[in-house]
């Protein structure tokens, strides 16, 4: 397979990622913002740059863990919450999914873990009013084009500075942020249940997916160009499929047209608008 | 001769012409003792404007609201400002406008509207259609904005009518990342304008915007080169600044009695060829003007 070389200017990303922190909430007249931190990797950095963005005091970090979340995960978010002096909230959401988990007796694995993904956005949503600061999303690229995350939850939020780093960069930024060595080490999870891994429940890894990723959607390559570059076919159409058959999650629901200016497509404004 | 430029690399509101407007007259203020102040495109109302297009317009006469108080200003130190224009006949366009002494001495109508990839100026702004070099106080000069230089004509065209100074002004969303210390898009425009400062051995002074709008950051990195394709001066990316350098524009003068580009240049065989070139084109395809 030819060389594909995802890494990044580190200096550069971080100037334009807490810039544009920076601008987009305090030009809509906050000063603050509040995040999931979760433990993990994406959340970790994007409590780094939020902190560096608009202070540690102005940031607040929460924490949602369920009964069967890892220790780990609380351990090293506080590793993060210490390292920066940022604000922090504990939001057990047992006592929150256990009465849905017990109303509809039959939900499978995933439907529990898309209500705890959702139940975590309510949580973020009810602190944004109370301390005043704009929802972080800490989704990244490779993430949001796979789909491998849970509309209207961990999908809901008023910013996002990782969603255009694939995850082998965010990890090459996370690490130059100074982000602690063991939530670099350790494999990617959503810790929804026991065991649960991205590269597990996936079933490739990030080196690999983002590699093709970026030939596919930064390069554009077609499919044919994948394989001769060095991807088995089976892999490459499996992620084209996934990638299209997740593009719902990345769009706004879908309006229909019945009159000359109809918002979603011909009532055009970004949302910085007058700011 | 000297000619003290100030290059204005400034964060606008979006769709905000009076706030603009503010800005552009305090940093009039700031740079005063310059000869010429160049603000970015759009720079009186944003970039992305969309459907805000119509309510941002400007009329480059000294009734505008908006240009009298530049034309006053205009007195004092020449300018480059970037604003939405409408004409009589109600058409929008992306242009350029250099004040000088009160008065409006050029107005240059963007010639080529990206609409591609995350561009779409061709759905809110009509396509102008001249490129004209103008007389100033320092020489005879041009102006292009943004997508206009990424083609090579307008630039060239500029050359043979007289321009010895290139003005380019951009907003420019910042984009590519690598490992490299500079974005793909500053690499470009670094890349192309000191490209044709050595080429038509003239100045070139670039100047981009700086700010977010939406997920879109605008670098910012406002350059100058002169007739030996030197760089003379650079703003930093990212962050608002003037950054004002000194041309010696004697420099004219010794960078062509080196290197003849412009005496040797041969108007006649490329209007020949190009002639050639296009009735065989239009013979053959998508003639597009």
């Amino acid at each position: 397979m030819a060389a594909i070389d995802l890494s990044i200017n580190t200096t550069v990303a971080r100037r334009i990622l807490t810039g544009f922190i920076h601008s987009e909430v305090t030009r809509v007249g906050f000063q603050r913002a509040v995040l999931g931190l979760s433990g993990g990797l994406d959340s970790a950095l994007c409590c780094y740059l939020a902190a560096e963005a608009l202070g540690p005091e102005n940031i607040l970090a929460i924490r949602n863990p369920y009964k069967t979340s890892s220790r780990d995960s609380y351990e090293h978010a506080q590793l993060v919450i210490d390292a920066l002096g940022v604000q922090e909230k504990t939001i057990d959401i047992t006592p929150i999914v256990d009465p849905f988990f017990a109303a509809i007796p039959d939900m499978d694995q995933v439907r529990q873990g898309n209500v705890m993904a959702r139940a975590r956005m309510i949580t973020w949503f009810d602190q944004s009013a109370a301390f005043k600061g704009l929802v972080l999303g800490t989704g990244n690229k490779t993430e949001i084009l796979l789909g491998y995350t849970t509309i209207f939850g961990d999908a809901a939020y008023a910013l996002n500075p990782n969603g255009d780093l694939y995850k082998t960069q965010l990890r090459q930024l996370a690490k130059a942020v100074g982000v602690p060595q063991v939530i670099l080490d350790k494999p990617p999870s959503a810790d929804l249940w026991a065991g649960q891994t991205d590269e597990g429940e996936l079933g490739f890894t990030y080196a690999e997916v983002d590699k093709l990723l970026y030939l596919l959607v930064d390069r554009r390559y077609t499919a044919e160009e994948c394989v001769a570059a060095g991807f088995k076919t089976a892999f490459v159409q499996t992620v084209i499929e996934r990638v299209r058959r997740n593009h719902f999650k990345r769009t706004l629901p879908l309006i229909a047209k019945l009159s000359n200016r109809t918002v979603g497509y011909d009532f055009l404004y970004l949302r910085d608008w007058g700011t | 001769m000297k000619l003290k430029l100030a290059l204005a690399q400034i964060t606008t509101r979006l769709g905000v012409v009076s706030a603009n407007l503010e800005k552009h007259l305090a940093y009039i203020e700031q740079a005063k003792g310059t000869d010429l102040i160049i603000f970015p495109e759009l720079s009186l109302t944003g970039y992305v404007l969309q459907d805000l297009v119509p309510a941002v317009v400007a009329r480059p006469q000294a009734s505008d609201p908006v240009f009298k108080p530049l034309l006053e200003a205009s007195k004092r130190v020449d300018l480059i400002v970037g604003f939405t224009e409408e004409d009589s006949r109600h058409r929008f366009y992306n242009s350029a406008a250099y004040l000088s002494k009160g008065e409006v001495v050029h107005v240059h109508r963007k010639v080529y509207l990206p609409t591609y990839g995350m561009f779409d100026e061709g759905r809110f702004w009509a396509w102008g259609d001249s490129i004209r070099a103008f007389d100033t106080r320092f020489g005879r000069a041009g102006i292009l904005i943004c997508e206009d230089f990424w083609h090579a004509p307008p630039p060239y065209l500029l050359w043979l009518d007289g321009a010895d100074l290139l003005f380019f002004i951009s907003a420019s969303p910042g984009r590519g990342i690598s490992n490299d210390a500079a974005l793909d898009s500053a690499r470009w425009v670094e890349h192309v304008c000191q490209a044709y400062a050595s080429l038509f051995t003239d100045f070139v002074a670039q100047n981009g915007r700086t700010g977010y709008e939406d997920g879109l950051n605008f670098w910012g990195g406002s350059s100058v080169y002169d007739p030996n394709g030197e760089e003379i001066a650079k703003g930093p990316y990212f962050e608002e600044a003037l950054t004002v350098v000194e041309l010696d524009l004697d420099e004219l003068h010794r960078a062509r009695a080196r290197l003849p580009l412009l005496r040797d240049e041969r108007t006649g065989l490329v209007q020949r060829e190009l002639n050639r070139i296009l009735q065989a084109n239009l013979r053959g395809s998508n003639g597009r003007d």
